[in-house]
């Protein structure tokens, strides 16, 4: 490994082993902290400010966020070699949003295929498309990117964004010949409804090359850490949405002709 | 090889009805065996062991009552009632009679037994004192070893109440030239000999033993030929009657004669099953490779159009059920140590042949559809893994997995392999082995492995090393140096060794004392003419007959002892937090959190008998005093916060089982201090001692009995389980658990090792799911891990995680396509998976 690659260093949050639903095999996931966008419903709320901050757990401090190397970083990554190997699982970058972190995540990215695994990035593509394209996408083999409303208006009033610069960097990066995959959090009252699910669809099937689109309902795993956090969490009446209702969505979805799956 | 055929097949309604026959009622001990025996042993005195005991089989098998159970295709019950068990005085039997009232209420495997069984059994036993091999061989024990066992540092009781097993047959051989063929070579043998050879005596007698207990077999089978006529006779319904008339055409041809078809075989080799287990007592009577022996009939009766694939499911349904109707009672602790009536008949799928080539055939995916079928924990179905197994093959090995029923345990061919070359076994031999029981690797119809044959447990030696070998007053293990003396970490891992070593000693000392006693009055001449070179050798299995012979005697706590020693090194001798003396007054006073319900006991008797010896009168009254007393004799304020204080050091320091290279390096150290000196022991049949690691569920009970450990593990609590890490204290996924034990010296554990995973069955949803667990035991196994078993969690095990959490630190759930570890998780999101267990995948 090239030593600028090696002695890159960023902020993290976690590092997760046995994640087998971020892309193919069996995947450790390296959450990297910072996002720019602030949706209501996330679940990595200690995620969101790229700042090292402290949260209260079963009444002790615990120090959120750490600077490390890239170095660091794929010890740990690699001690899960083996099941790389037999699973064709790898490395999966998640976040936060870690475009916000392009050096690192790239170097990350590129170490991770210079060792031989393969590598993912979950992300809402939110950054300058140049930046992807010359950091990420030559070191990336899937791209599991978020969309999450096609309503401008809407999208920005749950994730404080807009999604203009989103659903154009979705349409760039497809026409790079990336391995794309959509996924949709579905979140009630935001954008459970057929509609609002079958033109996210429609807009994924109208990318070049998309073939796959994943339907996440939405879970409550986070709600907790705003406690922890001193935040108010801002969807408290909301409830992960029915297998029915999932069953419902997933198949006007599948009206589009994209291979649909319901989770990761 | 072709493509296999993987499909699902339709259970047949029988099979439940089987099953429900089977479950209605609490299982019987009978005694009529028991009757039987005594009465032809009261025949034979003075006669040669070997010949009385080939007397007393043949007059069993003559003699005991015989049933079909109704819908039954597959005949041949050592017992009336279903479920019910006989019983062996010949190996042990005042534990029996001391639970003659308790029985049937006891917690472990509780058996319901009639008063007029109680009268027969009393009876007989009259004659039994003074002449069980449980007398025997406490008789040639040492004496420091009955002081070690009296205050449990290990436990022979399996051989040393019961008799040996664990071992597999020649099935095949039986199968194929029946027990006429066996007997004509035994005959065969016997007209070598000639008068004049020093070992004529013992071998003729010997070979005149295996010709009657072939013949009792094929007498035995003869009766069922009868009675199955008889019922056919009674019959009205037409299609029950041609199948008891079927089953009596059976059972006139096997076992005595080849087995012409696939239905015969089955029969011939069910005989086989349940006659070994009607000799002796002995359990883990294990199947082996019943696709491998079965395939020849299976084969030329489909290829001839004989039989469907649906009745050849059914046949071996009715088999998987049968297995389960055998029964064994055991002593009320063993009971504990492995409970629920297991009789650890290991059945194995898949592998190699001879020549390495991969042998997975469409009865391999048969034997899982059977356990899919069934659902009950017999056979103990076992897979074997190595690269040339086929994925579908692992893909239909890990629904059944999915399924929750603990089935099927997957094996190592790659580590297997070489740890039984490395015990001097053929590469022939090693290529087509079979496990035994839980875990232990041998070759079938060759091999003596003695391969349970104590629990030893490695953590009460380093309680010897704080009290420097003293127990309640009495010197049990050896007087190492004053922990106080003790200057670096080095001289205390010296002392752990040193009572290591003189306790695996003793437990030789044991094992051997017993294995004797049985060659001396349980030599067993039928199982022996199954097993090669009894026959060719004129000795039994008792007294060396077998090609390989092994002791496997298996240690457990390594976890523990990892974490204690760690915990030792790191905060006394490294940072110096505390002092030994110090360390121990902690322990002694189990970290302040009140003593077990065993320490209590225990100490109660202790002052109790005290008082008597000073003439004070001990009643009932005053013994529950004593114990109110000590059991409000609290630790200080003052201690329990220093306590509290050195739990919390014990926390941070790195524990094994969360893949840190250091901390498994010495966790490979630990499990040496069993296995290496192990090795250079031998046994009395002329073989060697090979180590298990492995505690059945003895982690359990034998926990009770053990003080607090350093690494902050609470006195009476379970130890360990397995080669696996101290439950809830790893803390990074199954993966990095994977790790960490694949960095355990497997091979030199050739008696076997034993490594359980947790998951919800949600995590293994869908094909993909599946695959990716596939590739979770590929590379646990590209790693050199020698076994991997799943306890897919039920509802019940989720709702204990949600009270306990700090056991199940590691237990994997998924939710909504996100997988977390469970006691992570909030209390609503925990029930919001608790209550959609039951839909599952």
């Amino acid at each position: 490994m090239d030593h600028s690659v090696k002695s890159q260093t960023g902020r993290i949050f976690d590092i997760q082993k046995f994640s087998i639903h971020d892309g193919p095999g069996i995947r450790t996931i390296v959450f990297l902290k910072g996002c720019p966008l602030r949706c209501k419903w996330c679940c990595n709320p200690e995620s969101q400010s790229h700042q090292i901050e402290t949260m209260t757990v079963d009444g002790k401090e615990k120090v959120i966020g750490r600077d490390v190397t890239v170095e660091e970083v794929m010890e740990e990554v690699l001690q899960d070699r083996a099941h790389y190997r037999r699973s064709g699982g790898g490395l999966t970058l998640s976040g936060g949003e870690a475009l916000l972190q392009p050096d690192f995540a790239g170097a990350l990215l590129q170490a991770a295929k210079e060792a031989g695994i393969s590598t993912a990035l979950e992300s809402t593509g939110f950054a300058d498309f140049a930046v992807i394209r010359d950091k990420i996408l030559p070191y990336l083999d899937v791209f599991l990117m978020d969309i999450k409303h096609i309503n401008e208006a809407k999208h920005k009033l749950y994730t404080s964004q807009s999604n203009e610069r989103i659903l154009k960097n979705a349409r760039k990066i497809a026409e790079t010949g990336q391995n794309l995959v959509i996924r949709v959090p579905v979140i009630p009252t935001f954008n459970d409804t057929p509609e609002e699910i079958l033109e996210i669809a429609q807009f994924a099937r109208s990318l070049p090359g998309v073939k796959k689109i994943h339907l996440l309902p939405y879970h409550r795993l986070g709600q907790d850490k705003y406690g922890q956090l001193d935040r108010e969490y801002l969807l408290p009446n909301i409830v992960p949405p029915e297998n029915d209702r999932m069953q419902e969505l997933f198949e006007v979805a599948k009206t589009t002709g994209l291979d649909v799956q319901i989770g990761g | 090889m072709g493509k296999f055929y993987d499909e699902d097949i339709e259970k047949s309604p029988r099979i439940q009805k089987l099953i429900d026959h089977l479950y209605e009622k609490l299982p019987v001990i009978e005694a009529d065996r028991a009757v039987l025996l005594t009465e032809s042993y009261k025949e034979t005195e003075g006669e040669p062991v070997i010949t009385r005991r080939a007397k007393a089989f043949h007059k069993i098998c003559k003699e005991l009552p015989i049933t079909i159970r109704p819908d039954e295709l597959i005949v041949g019950s050592n017992s009336i009632a279903p479920r019910g068990c006989q019983v062996f005085p010949e190996y042990s039997f005042e534990w029996l009679e001391r639970e003659f009232d308790t029985v049937a209420t006891r917690d472990a495997d509780p058996f319901y037994m009639s008063e007029d069984t109680k009268k027969k059994l009393h009876e007989v036993y009259q004659y039994w004192k003074g002449k069980t091999t449980s007398e025997l061989a406490t008789s040639y024990m040492a004496p420091e070893t009955l002081v070690a066992m009296e205050h449990n540092i290990f436990t022979p009781g399996n051989y040393f109440y019961n008799g040996i097993g664990h071992f597999t047959v020649k099935y095949e051989e039986v199968l194929e030239i029946g027990f006429e063929g066996i007997k004509a070579k035994a005959e065969a043998e016997l007209c070598a000999c000639r008068v004049s050879d020093a070992d004529y005596a013992k071998r003729s007698h010997f070979l005149e033993a295996v010709i009657l207990s072939c013949q009792a077999a094929i007498d035995y089978a003869y009766r069922y030929a009868a009675l199955a006529l008889a019922e056919a006779a009674k019959e009205t319904d037409k299609q029950r009657k041609l199948e008891l008339l079927l089953i009596a055409q059976n059972c006139a041809r096997v076992p005595a004669k080849p087995a012409r078809s696939f239905y015969e075989a089955c029969q011939s080799f069910w005989f086989v099953q349940m006659l070994i287990q009607t000799e002796s007592s002995g359990h883990s009577i294990s199947p082996g490779r019943f696709d491998q022996y079965m395939y020849p009939y299976y084969k030329a009766d489909m290829e001839a159009g004989k039989i469907t694939r649906e009745f050849a499911q059914e046949l071996m349904d009715c088999i998987w059920v049968k297995l389960n109707d055998l029964n064994k009672v055991r002593d009320k602790d063993s009971a504990e140590g492995f409970a629920g009536y297991s009789l650890f008949q290991n059945l194995i799928a898949g592998g190699q042949d001879e020549e390495g080539n991969d042998v997975t055939n469409d009865l391999s995916f048969m034997c899982i559809e059977a356990s899919m079928h069934t659902q009950l924990p017999a056979p103990s179905l076992s897979v074997r893994v190595w690269n040339g197994t086929p994925d579908e093959f692992l893909i239909k090995a890990a629904k059944l997995t999915r399924t929750g029923v603990g089935l099927p345990a997957y094996y190592n061919d790659e580590v297997i392999i070489p740890a039984l070359m490395s015990r001097n076994v053929t590469i022939e031999d090693a290529r087509t082995y079979n496990i035994i029981g839980c875990v232990e690797p041998q070759k079938a119809g060759k091999t003596d492995g003695w391969h349970d044959a104590a629990f030893f447990n490695m953590c009460r030696p380093l309680e010897m090393v704080f009290s420097g070998g003293m127990e309640n007053g009495v010197q049990v293990g050896v007087k190492t140096k004053d922990i106080a003396a003790m200057k670096n970490f080095e001289e205390f891992m010296e002392a752990y060794k040193e009572q290591m070593n003189y306790f695996i000693g003793l437990m030789v000392n044991a094992d051997n004392a017993i294995d004797v006693a049985h060659a001396e009055r349980c030599p067993l001449p039928f199982q022996s003419c199954m097993i090669d070179d009894c026959i060719k050798r004129g000795k039994s299995l008792q007294e060396g007959g077998a090609v390989y012979n092994f002791t496997g005697p298996q240690g457990f706590g390594i976890a523990n002892m990892t974490d204690s020693l760690l915990a030792v090194k790191k905060l006394v001798f490294d940072e110096k937090k505390l002092t030994l003396p110090e360390f121990k007054k902690a322990l002694d006073d189990n970290f302040g959190k009140g003593l077990s319900e065993q320490q209590l006991q225990s100490l109660t008797t202790e002052i109790a008998k005290e008082m008597a010896r000073a003439g004070q009168s001990v009643g009932p009254k005053e013994i529950r005093v004593i114990y109110e007393t000590v059991k409000e004799n609290k630790v200080s304020e003052a201690d329990k916060k220093k306590y509290d204080q050195l739990l919390a050091w014990i926390n941070d320091v790195p524990k094994y089982g969360n893949d840190i290279p250091e901390v498994d390096a010495f966790a490979r150290e630990v499990a040496y201090t069993y296995t290496k000196p192990l090795q250079n022991y031998k046994n009395p049949r002329g073989g060697i001692y090979q180590a298990g690691l492995y505690p059945v569920s003895a982690n359990v009970p034998l926990g009770a009995q053990t003080g607090a450990t350093p690494d902050g593990r609470l006195a009476g609590t379970p130890i360990a389980d397995g080669v696996g890490p101290v439950q809830g204290k790893d803390t990074k996924g199954p993966t990095a658990t994977a790790n960490s034990v694949s960095r355990l010296d497997h091979m030199i554990a050739s008696n076997g090792t034993l490594f359980n995973q947790k998951f919800h069955p949600s995590a293994l949803s869908g094909m993909e799911g599946l695959q990716k667990f596939v590739s979770l035991i590929r590379a646990f196994f590209d790693q050199k891990g020698m076994h991997m078993q799943f306890n897919v969690v039920s509802r019940e095990t989720l709702l204990d995680a949600q009270a306990h959490p700090e056991k199940y630190k590691n237990l994997v759930v998924r939710v909504a396509g996100y997988s977390a570890l469970f006691t992570t998780l909030s209390k609503s999101l925990q029930d919001d998976i608790i209550n959609r267990t039951v839909q599952g995948f």
